[in-house]
């Protein structure tokens, strides 16, 4: 459903991806683990044709995502939803607002019914009466929620979630997690998420992949990932300070 | 050797970003064309742009036409032309003093306000979660600005047209003493409909000036809040200049 070939991405002198491969199918949960600063979000926002590669293609359900005109881009962008790795709602407006903007704008339902959907949408992310706040009012973890309730809002067949549990309570990041199965599962949505968190990694991935030195470096399901060969993926998900990513022990005076 | 350096890196620092003004121009009126139409984004912007400058405006203006009046006043004494002074007056608001002062005030007012908000939304990622959710940012923010620069500016500058000659009336009649039906036989015989039309055209034009500029600074900012400030300032300062410039060159064709 997703194919990246071959991508190469560089911000001036900045080489950040450098030859990405990677095919997500239909239906599936592809979770992407990798360093801070490696280029995961840069990564994420190709695939929805915000940021235009350097050399290489997304093709999205068979279509070059950087390369078709803007009708077409925004047709295909209507199959996705994104969470924004910093939530990105839109601060002028009321939290209900935020997440019925596509079906009010879009759909041209009438507002009694858009904010109806909203508050359903909010609930299902754990949040409760905070439908008439405005963003500046929320939490940091609420806010992402809020976020998460706009990308799932128009049921999307495609979701992309940049670290959605970053910032939440244990309790709440494993809701979160099941949230993200049961898209998955129950509505047949194709997802793809960033996370640090392994715990959640393993939970809800189909497959992972690590992003290192702007290559996607191994590709497995959950078990094939634990027991990896791999030295720079077993240093990443065992979180060890020393190894072949950081070379000597960090933090060392 | 430096100095002549520096201006040429200028002249194609501009030429490149009037190129990128040009396409975002042709862009907006691309998406203005094609529905669904924002009208209530539209008046939403009228207000903020139109309705929320009028209180700086009607001061500006009535302050303009009075000093306007007092320094044609001794003016034209010296030559005893005192009976034109309500004619000069309201040729100087209408052709200039009306669009120009009420452009670099919107400039300074809604102008930084625009670059100012979508700077932000830029920068915390607003316009690009636009983009997700499919609607295109040029024609949702743009847009809106555009069109309600492009018509509040004509209806603020008829009402500094007003006001400013009743501010010219007010200190040649009031204060001076000089006839009032004089005052404005004068001004009705010699003002023609041309001087109030073309400065309400110039006023269009400079208000759809401040919100292409204004929108363009914001729209492409970049680096956090120091990035947004720059923006806001750019946006005034050119906003300003382009107003001040584009006025000569309107004039000298208009008012030929
Ligand atoms: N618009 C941009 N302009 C310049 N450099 C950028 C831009 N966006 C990202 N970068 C650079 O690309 C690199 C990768 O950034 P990215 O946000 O993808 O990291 P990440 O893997 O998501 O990290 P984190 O886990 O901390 O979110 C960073 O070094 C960043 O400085
Ligand atoms: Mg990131």
């Amino acid at each position: 459903m997703i194919k990246i070939v071959d991508l190469y991405k560089s911000f001036g002198q900045k080489y950040v991806l450098r030859g990405v491969n990677l095919n997500i199918e239909r239906g599936e949960s592809m979770v992407v683990i990798g360093g801070s600063g490696s280029g995961k979000s840069v990564l994420m926002k190709h695939i929805i044709g915000l940021v235009k590669p350097d050399r290489g293609n997304v093709m999205v359900d068979g279509r070059d995502i950087s390369r078709i005109d803007e009708k077409g881009l925004y047709e295909t962008r209507k199959k996705f939803g994104m969470l924004f790795q910093g939530a990105a709602l839109f601060d002028s407006m009321k939290v209900w607002e935020n997440v019925s903007f596509v079906l009010m704008r879009e759909r041209k339902i009438s507002s009694e019914e858009a904010r109806k959907i909203a508050i359903q949408k909010l609930k299902m992310v754990g949040l409760d009466g905070v439908q008439d706040l405005m963003p500046s009012e929320l939490s940091g973890g609420m806010k992402k929620r809020v976020g998460l309730a706009r990308a799932i809002a128009h049921e999307p067949e495609i979701l992309l979630y940049d670290e959605p549990t970053t910032g939440l309570d244990p309790i709440m990041a494993d809701a979160i997690n099941d949230l993200i199965i049961q898209m998955n599962k129950r509505l047949s949505v194709t997802s793809v998420t960033i996370t640090h968190d392994m715990h959640s990694a393993y939970k809800i991935a189909d497959r992972i992949a690590m992003l290192y030195s702007g290559k996607i470096i191994e590709t497995g399901a959950p078990d094939e990932v634990k027991n990896t060969e791999n030295p720079v993926v077993r240093q990443f998900i065992t979180g060890s300070a020393v190894g072949p990513i950081t070379g000597a022990p960090m933090l060392m005076q | 050797m430096k100095f002549i350096e520096l201006i040429g890196r200028y002249i194609i620092r501009f030429t490149g970003e009037l190129g990128n003004v040009l396409i975002l121009l042709w862009y907006t009126v691309k998406q203005t064309l094609v529905p669904p139409y924002e009208i209530k984004s539209v008046l939403k912007q009228i207000i903020e742009i139109g309705i929320k400058s009028l209180p700086v405006v009607l001061i500006t203006a009535v302050f303009t036409g009075m000093v306007m009046a007092l320094q044609t006043y001794t003016g034209f004494k010296r030559f005893n032309a005192e009976s034109m002074v309500g004619f000069a007056v309201a040729l100087s608001i209408t052709r200039e003093l009306g669009p120009v002062l009420t452009g670099i005030i919107v400039a300074g007012r809604a102008g930084a306000a625009m670059a100012a908000e979508l700077g932000t939304m830029r920068v915390t990622e607003q316009i690009d979660a636009l983009e997700t959710l499919a609607t295109s940012p040029v024609k949702y923010l743009i847009v809106p600005r555009f069109i309600a620069g492009l018509a509040a500016l004509p209806a603020l500058a008829v009402v500094t047209d007003i006001v400013g000659i009743m501010g010219g009336y007010t200190v040649t009649v009031g204060f001076f003493g000089a006839s009032s039906a004089t005052y404005w036989k004068k001004t009705w015989d010699f003002i023609e409909l041309e001087d109030i039309y073309f400065g309400l055209v110039k006023a269009g034009f400079f208000g759809a000036c401040i919100a292409l500029i204004s929108c363009y600074k914001g729209f492409y900012s970049e680096g956090g809040a120091e990035g947004v400030g720059k923006a806001t300032t750019g946006a005034v300062v050119i906003s300003s200049m382009t107003i001040l410039i584009s006025d000569y060159f309107l004039s000298a064709w208009m008012f030929r």
